[in-house]
């Protein structure tokens, strides 16, 4: 066994493993690689290269734009077909796969079942594919009747010029429902954040303001990026009931296109995953005046501080009490499960390399048992999600970013909420923090790693240095790492365990990694003959 | 229920298909290049196809898939793949240090028009191909096929840029092994040792995705087929090609390129197609059969006759790959099961021919269709309408087992909720009898879950 680093005296400089990491690169490669990895020093406003393009032959952890926006922001939402315009495989991977779980009331749409294609073959490459999406929009409707179709665009659609926007117009006027498109090719941006642009976009386009129904609650929110992986969206659904505030939509998790109409009637919107969909907050804040705060339901205290923030922004003596009374007795519950488990997992070692909003979320919940992130960083974010959103005036936007369209938008005359607007003033004059993100390199430790993009690579040389005791990623990360002899949780799966989210949420995850931590079966790797003198026979019973 | 909108009403269609029952072809190039030893695939076009492959492949298999992209943005879809390519051979060759780069297109670099053949000779003309390392590829558009084309398209790629003639037969043959498990590369492999026949399996991702834990990742393991296994291809006495659309493209390309005749055959799933491959082998090779590949048989018919009862007249759905579905339907007829229906996303003309043969006089009323618009929205209509006693299927099916109460066997790709296929193989006798004790077993299972009590039985 190699001896485990030694954190007590705090973190290691890592230097010496990014240089070990960088020169094994041909030197071009080498320099570019550098900006996107840094050694984190709180305070000091260090620079991370981010959202840019993924070097041609490295082994890396991104997808592509299609797969942000249906797989990602469209996907989790029930009823609405979406029609994946391409070849077959294209909708076949994105079939069920992200594990967003939905709960439809009796006799209501579910469409998540089901992969829907047009299933393009070589005679529309050359012909043009228009003809066969309008039939396949045609059928759709008369077989399944839903109340929306979504037209997602893939690469071979986009070069051979079908327009997926002209096709959806058409065919609304035709059949009557709301039919949007979407372009989002995977050759556009530099990973699945382009698609999540683009899929805010399309949302805010032709969904939200679609119905102004009237108020159905005194304290009416709508909660952006969490997508009911696990049943998140379950553990925060019973916590906002309880406590009397009305869950008006979800984007997009256990959501439905109907509620997302009316989403702009909400009186707040919380951010979870703010690389994915902090673009629809913006844009209903600057339409409809609604403000918006980011916050984590990952972590027990992270939730807590998630209900006060939501409490504080109502003023509500009675809405805060009911707040208190959920945390206190959740909390209880919680203590004595952290309690127990950090007693076995105080002092491990953890690393993670997931999407744009987990590295930093599940950092907390680390924290409440005890273990230290030495290295983490995101998949497909932007400067702002690592420094914060300060630095959002001074990203350079390159050409990738600017082929996706950034919507003006302007003041619903009508719709517009003074009243928030005059509330968001006065919060603010008391200390409340709105429309503002840290970021995840000020809440972690100097010295720390921070890596964009990582590749398997620095993955194989990163365990080799730190020997962690945990490595979070996903599937295509999973058995690369466990082989090496260090378990794997899968933060975009949860490896079919959850919820994680919310009070029910940390208590999965406490036992979870005392499960990952403590289990017996790593230390049988090694057979018993190699360790315990190694048997070199010299008889043979067979010939 | 989890698939409320399918009815027993079914709508003509043309455009829309609605859970397919087939992907696209550059998983089938990555699955098949992952079968060569050193070798690392690359997925030229953008990085999302590499990943999504690379998931689906590593959800089935649980074990390490290990792919590269050339990662096209806009400006390569404007511009052409070239650099982008070239530029993923040198940092491949630099950072992962594979033996052979097996190189697939997409539909994106097919649309527009890169050549690979052409980007892989400037690569190697302007020696950005190290000494004794290889570049392959092969052209796997998206919108032609299925996942089997690709699996073929880079198979007969590997042949024709490794098998060579030279002027000395080598005494083995060549054994092209069709979209299999790697237990079932493991169970041909064993068979003809049994029949002490010298062979080169190609693929074989038997030690490469079933490899075990060490506490040491290989980015290449031990297992696939060596470079000099390949070169000598061309030398072989003869090709036994398992699955016409699996192998039937390497087939010829090594007859024509070599002269190494061949013979296809169809997987040995079941009694009969194992029957027709032991044959064929037992001739090719000039061996005669041991009596352990007897008992093996015996074995199986033995068991068939002992449960019979449970098997006899059973309506089946089937849903996969041609080349699985044909033996297996062929099986499923030799037990007195029904087969009544049967569909296939992968599109070929000899699937109704064979089906035909099989099921026309045995199951007359069976529906079977291929290609487009055979997808499993239709399978699951067929079976509203009149259902079925058992479905064997990939992972997809568990909606339509859920929602119709009916057993189900996993078999074919992708398995994403179960473990066993990359363990237990299912072809050859032994294989065979794997089948039918899953067969048994699901059958059986639901008889004592939902029969009265009075009728609940200690013995079955």
């Amino acid at each position: 066994m190699v001896k485990k680093l030694d954190i007590t005296q705090g973190l290691p400089d890592p230097s010496k493993v990014m240089d070990e990491i960088l020169a094994k690169y041909p030197t071009k490669i080498a320099r570019k690689r550098q900006k996107s990895l840094v050694i984190n020093e709180p305070g000091e406003g260090k620079e991370i290269q981010a959202n840019v393009r993924t070097i041609p032959g490295i082994i890396t952890q991104r997808g592509c734009t299609y797969a942000g926006c249906k797989g990602v922001i469209l996907g989790p939402t029930r009823d609405v077909i979406n029609l994946v315009h391409g070849p077959i495989g294209c909708s076949f991977y994105a079939w069920l796969t992200r594990r967003n779980q939905t709960r439809p009331a009796e006799g209501e749409d579910n469409f998540i079942t089901y992969s829907f294609s047009t299933d393009i073959q070589d005679s529309n490459i050359v012909f043009g594919g228009e003809a066969k999406l309008k039939d396949a929009v045609r059928e759709a409707f008369e077989i399944f009747k839903p109340k929306a179709i979504g037209i997602f665009s893939t690469c071979p659609v986009g070069l051979i010029g079908d327009d997926v926007h002209a096709v959806s117009r058409e065919m609304k006027e035709e059949l009557g429902i709301n039919i949007f498109g979407f372009s989002c090719e995977g050759y556009r941006g530099v990973s699945q954040s382009a698609g999540h642009h683009i899929a805010n976009n399309g949302i805010f386009k032709n969904v939200i303001g679609n119905n102004n129904k009237d108020r159905i609650g005194k304290f009416q929110i709508n909660l952006l990026g969490e997508y009911n992986i696990g049943g998140d969206a379950f553990e925060l659904e019973r916590l906002f009931d309880e406590a009397g505030i009305t869950l008006l939509s979800t984007f997009s998790g256990n959501s439905t296109i109907e509620s997302m109409e009316y989403s702009h009637t909400a009186d707040l919107n919380l951010i979870m995953c703010h690389r994915s969909i902090n673009y629809i907050a913006e844009m209903m804040e600057e339409k409809y005046g609604i403000p918006w705060v980011k916050v984590s339901f990952i972590g027990a205290e992270g939730t807590t501080k998630a209900l006060r923030k939501v409490a504080e922004y109502f003023d509500d003596a009675k809405l805060s009490a009911k707040v208190e009374e959920i945390i206190e007795r959740e909390m209880k519950k919680v203590e004595v499960v952290r309690k127990a488990v950090k007693a076995k997992t105080e002092g491990k070692l953890a690393m993670m390399f997931v999407g744009g909003s987990r590295a930093h979320h599940y950092q907390d919940l680390f924290k409440e048992i005890g273990v230290t992130t030495v290295s983490a960083g995101y998949e497909f974010a932007h400067r702002d999600d690592y420094e914060g959103r300060d630095v959002i005036p001074s990203i350079k936007i390159d050409a990738d970013t600017r082929n996706i369209e950034d919507l003006t938008v302007e003041k619903d005359i009508e719709l517009y909420r003074e009243d928030l607007a005059v509330k968001k003033e006065k919060l603010l004059k008391s200390g409340y923090e709105f429309s503002n993100y840290d970021g995840m390199m000020p809440e972690m430790k100097k010295n720390s790693l921070v890596i964009d993009d990582i590749n398997h690579w620095e993955t194989e040389k990163l365990i080799e240095y730190y020997k962690p005791d945990l490595f979070c990623a996903g599937i295509k990360e999973k058995y690369v790492v466990q082989k090496s002899g260090v378990p794997l949780k899968q933060l975009h799966s949860y490896d079919y365990g959850g919820p994680y989210a919310g009070y029910e949420g940390a208590i999965n995850f406490y036992l979870e990694m005392e499960r990952m931590l403590c289990t017996r079966i790593w230390k049988m790797v090694t057979t018993p003959w190699k360790t315990d003198p190694e048997i070199v026979g010299s008889f043979a019973i067979n010939e | 229920m989890l698939l409320n909108h399918t009815t027993s009403k079914i709508v003509e269609r043309k455009a829309l298909t609605v859970n397919p029952a087939k992907t696209c072809q550059p998983i089938g190039a990555m699955y098949a290049a992952l079968g060569i030893h050193g070798c690392l695939p690359h997925s030229h076009g953008s990085q999302g196809c590499c990943s999504y492959h690379r998931s689906t492949l590593t959800r089935h298999y649980k074990e390490p898939v290990m792919a590269a992209t050339s990662s096209f943005t806009e400006g390569a879809c404007v511009f052409g793949g070239q650099s982008n390519l070239l530029q993923a051979i040198t940092n491949i060759f630099t950072i992962y240090e594979p033996d052979i780069i097996a190189v697939h297109s997409t539909c994106l670099s097919e649309t527009i028009g890169d050549d690979l053949s052409q980007i892989v000779g400037k690569a190697a003309s302007e020696g950005q191909i190290p000494e004794g390392k290889h570049v392959i590829q092969a052209p796997t558009p998206s919108y032609v096929g299925s996942h089997v084309t690709g699996y073929a398209n880079m198979v007969e790629g590997i042949v024709k840029y490794f098998a060579k003639k030279s002027d000395e037969l080598k005494n083995q043959l060549n054994i092209l092994s069709g979209w299999v498990e790697p237990s079932d590369m493991r169970e041909l492999k064993r068979m003809l040792k049994l029949m002490k026949v010298k062979n080169v399996l190609l693929p074989d991702t038997s030690d490469v995705l079933d490899s075990p834990m060490t506490g040491k990742f290989e980015m290449y393991p031990k297992g696939g087929t060596t470079i000099p296994e390949m070169v000598s291809m061309g030398d072989s006495l003869h090709t036994i090609a398992l699955g016409e659309w699996a192998t039937e493209k390497a087939a010829i390309t090594l007859d024509n390129q070599c002269k190494v005749k061949f013979s296809m055959t169809d997987l040995p799933i079941g009694i009969q197609a194992t029957d027709r491959f032991i044959q064929a082998i037992a001739k090719a090779g000039s061996v005669s059969v041991p009596e352990s590949i007897n008992d093996e048989r015996g074995r199986l018919v033995d068991v068939i006759t002992d449960m019979h009862q449970y098997l006899y007249g059973k309506r089946v759905a089937l849903w996969g790959d041609p080349d699985q579905l044909i033996p297996l339907a062929e099986f499923l007829v030799d037990m007195d099961m029904k087969p009544v229906y049967i569909v296939s996303g992968t599109p070929g003309k000899n699937f109704n021919k064979r089906m035909e043969e099989i099921l026309g006089e045995s199951v007359p009323e069976a529906k079977y269709k291929n290609g487009a618009n055979a997808d499993m929205l239709l399978m699951h209509q067929w079976i509203k309408e009149n259902p079925v006693d058992l479905l064997i299927g990939n992972t997809y099916g568990k909606y339509i087992s859920r929602d119709e109460n009916i057993p189900f066997v996993r078999m074919g790709f992708p398995i994403i909720d179960r473990i066993g296929h990359s363990y237990f193989p299912t072809l050859g006798y032994m294989g065979g009898l794997r089948i039918l004790e899953k067969i048994l077993s699901a059958l059986m299972d639901k008889q004592d879950a939902t029969c009265p009590e009075e009728s609940f039985e200690l013995v079955m």
